[in-house]
């Protein structure tokens, strides 16, 4: 097994991926207004005052991001594993790891990166800055693989299992706090005008190891759910 | 003495039945001393606290029952997993409920002493909140065992949740130096002098014993009863020769 035929299997991954997504476009816009609709129910619940609209910002944003990626990590492996793909893939003498890295890459790129494009015009709606509209988009670029890397796992482990949506909500959000709480927090501060940097720096390692350690642990899950 | 045979169930399964008294009454006897200790023997007044403070003898022991446990259990599922020991992965699963009690239990002694203490039932402090993460972990892992009907899934799908779970321990305890809110910072540091009285300190650590053993006897109650479920159809249980 050279390493050319191990990334030609990423990017056929990848590639396959992107165009089964692109074949059912309904799903990947119904992840992207789901989380219009939830950041959009805030300030109907809340009341339209600016400044606390302005100081809960950050946390809706992306509390709703995590619910969103909740709702499209479910079908990640599902379509697979329900035609027997996933099966055929297993038995491939490429590492596991890489193609589960560009199935993680591929679903980021169709569920999680229009969630980062868009976020920017939902934090105008509450009143934020353009210094921390930036801060909040690229916090949201570091933050959205780990949560792709870390819902991967869920996945993968309630693959094929009745309630597998709740399931997965109630594994995976608990792993999601740190991202939430640095994500969060890096907006936060540049709202109080302080600097984000050691927020986003955390992120960054986050996202380091996950990228490390998350598609190696959904393999296992995956070798465990199709024994 | 071959100690390996103990990790098949059936070999193991009269044995927990034998270690379970002993455990009982060293445990009961422990928590009679400890109970001595912080009622009797340690002063009324801890600063500016009252007797409420006693609280927190059990309340610092079930919080590092709720952490240890959580890494005892993943300990037995990664071995579970790793050789295909069926007895490992029973202890994890039996291990799941005793740490998701203990971890409730810290946090229900907590807020209990926090009202009358901080004047508040509960704060976003950042060891609350762990403890409280670290519960969803336990109910995390209880519910996906509890959703596959395939055992043998069921025990690797845990060992794997339980082990990317473990990562989370340690950003409970050094939760305190990161953040560092209103939650007050560790009072027994290994290298320094505590600054607890040595009865308050006896009170404190004979509960934590008091809490291992009664640990160790409700997860063998719990594991032989796992053992007697999953092995129903095996011989040595049909014929009652255990």
């Amino acid at each position: 097994m050279s390493a050319a035929s191990a990334f030609g299997m990423f990017r056929w991954v990848v590639v396959r991926d992107l165009m089964l997504a692109w074949r059912r476009r309904a799903d990947v816009l119904s992840t992207l207004f789901f989380f219009v609709i939830v950041v959009s129910l805030f300030p109907l619940g809340i009341g339209p005052e600016t400044q606390l609209l302005r100081s809960i910002a950050p946390g809706v944003v992306w509390v709703a991001a995590l619910l969103a990626s909740m709702l499209s990590l479910g079908r990640v492996f599902q379509n697979d594993e329900q035609d027997g793909t996933l099966e055929q893939l297993l038995l491939t003498p490429q590492p596991l790891y890489l193609v589960v890295l560009g199935k993680v890459l591929a679903q980021w790129l169709v569920s999680e990166v229009p969630l980062v494009l868009i976020a920017p015009l939902l934090g105008i709606q509450f009143g934020l800055d353009p210094n921390t509209l930036l801060i909040l988009f690229v916090s949201l670029l570091i933050g959205t693989p780990i949560l792709s890397l870390i819902g991967s796992i869920g996945a993968a482990l309630t693959l094929g299992l009745r309630g597998g949506g709740t399931l997965i909500a109630l594994l995976i959000l608990p792993l999601y706090i740190p991202v939430l709480i640095f994500g969060a927090g890096a907006v936060d501060a540049s709202i109080n005008s302080v600097s984000s940097q050691a927020n986003l720096y955390l992120l960054g390692a986050f996202l380091v190891v996950s990228l490390v350690f998350a598609p190696w642990a959904t393999s296992a899950a995956l070798r465990i759910s199709l024994e | 003495m071959n100690l390996y045979k103990y990790a098949s169930p059936s070999a193991f399964y009269p044995l927990a039945g034998k270690m379970i008294p002993w455990f009982a009454v060293l445990s009961v006897i422990l928590f009679a001393v400890a109970i001595y200790f912080g009622f009797i023997v340690a002063p009324e007044k801890a600063g500016d606290q009252n007797e409420v403070y006693k609280i927190i003898f059990i309340h610092v022991a079930a919080a590092w029952m709720g952490m240890f446990l959580y890494v005892l259990m993943a300990i037995y599922a990664g071995i579970g997993w790793a050789f295909n020991a069926r007895l490992a992965s029973m202890m994890a699963s039996s291990l799941s409920i005793t740490g998701a009690v203990f971890t409730l239990l810290s946090l229900v002694t907590g807020s209990l002493w926090g009202k009358p203490t901080w004047g508040t039932w509960w704060a976003w402090d950042a060891r609350i909140t762990s403890t409280l993460i670290l519960l969803f972990l336990y109910i995390g892992f209880i519910s996906l065992q509890s959703a596959i009907d395939d055992q043998r899934r069921a025990d690797r799908a845990g060992a794997v949740l339980a082990l990317v779970g473990v990562i989370n321990v340690p950003i409970i305890y050094f939760s305190v130096q990161w953040w560092n809110t209103l939650h007050q910072g560790a009072t027994i540091r290994l290298l320094e002098k505590p600054k607890m009285t040595s009865p308050m300190l006896i009170a404190m650590f004979v509960m934590l014993a008091a809490c291992w053993l009664y640990s160790v006897v409700v997860v063998l109650m719990r594991v032989r009863c796992i053992i007697a479920e999953r092995e129903q159809n095996a011989a040595w249980v049909t014929e009652g020769t255990a």
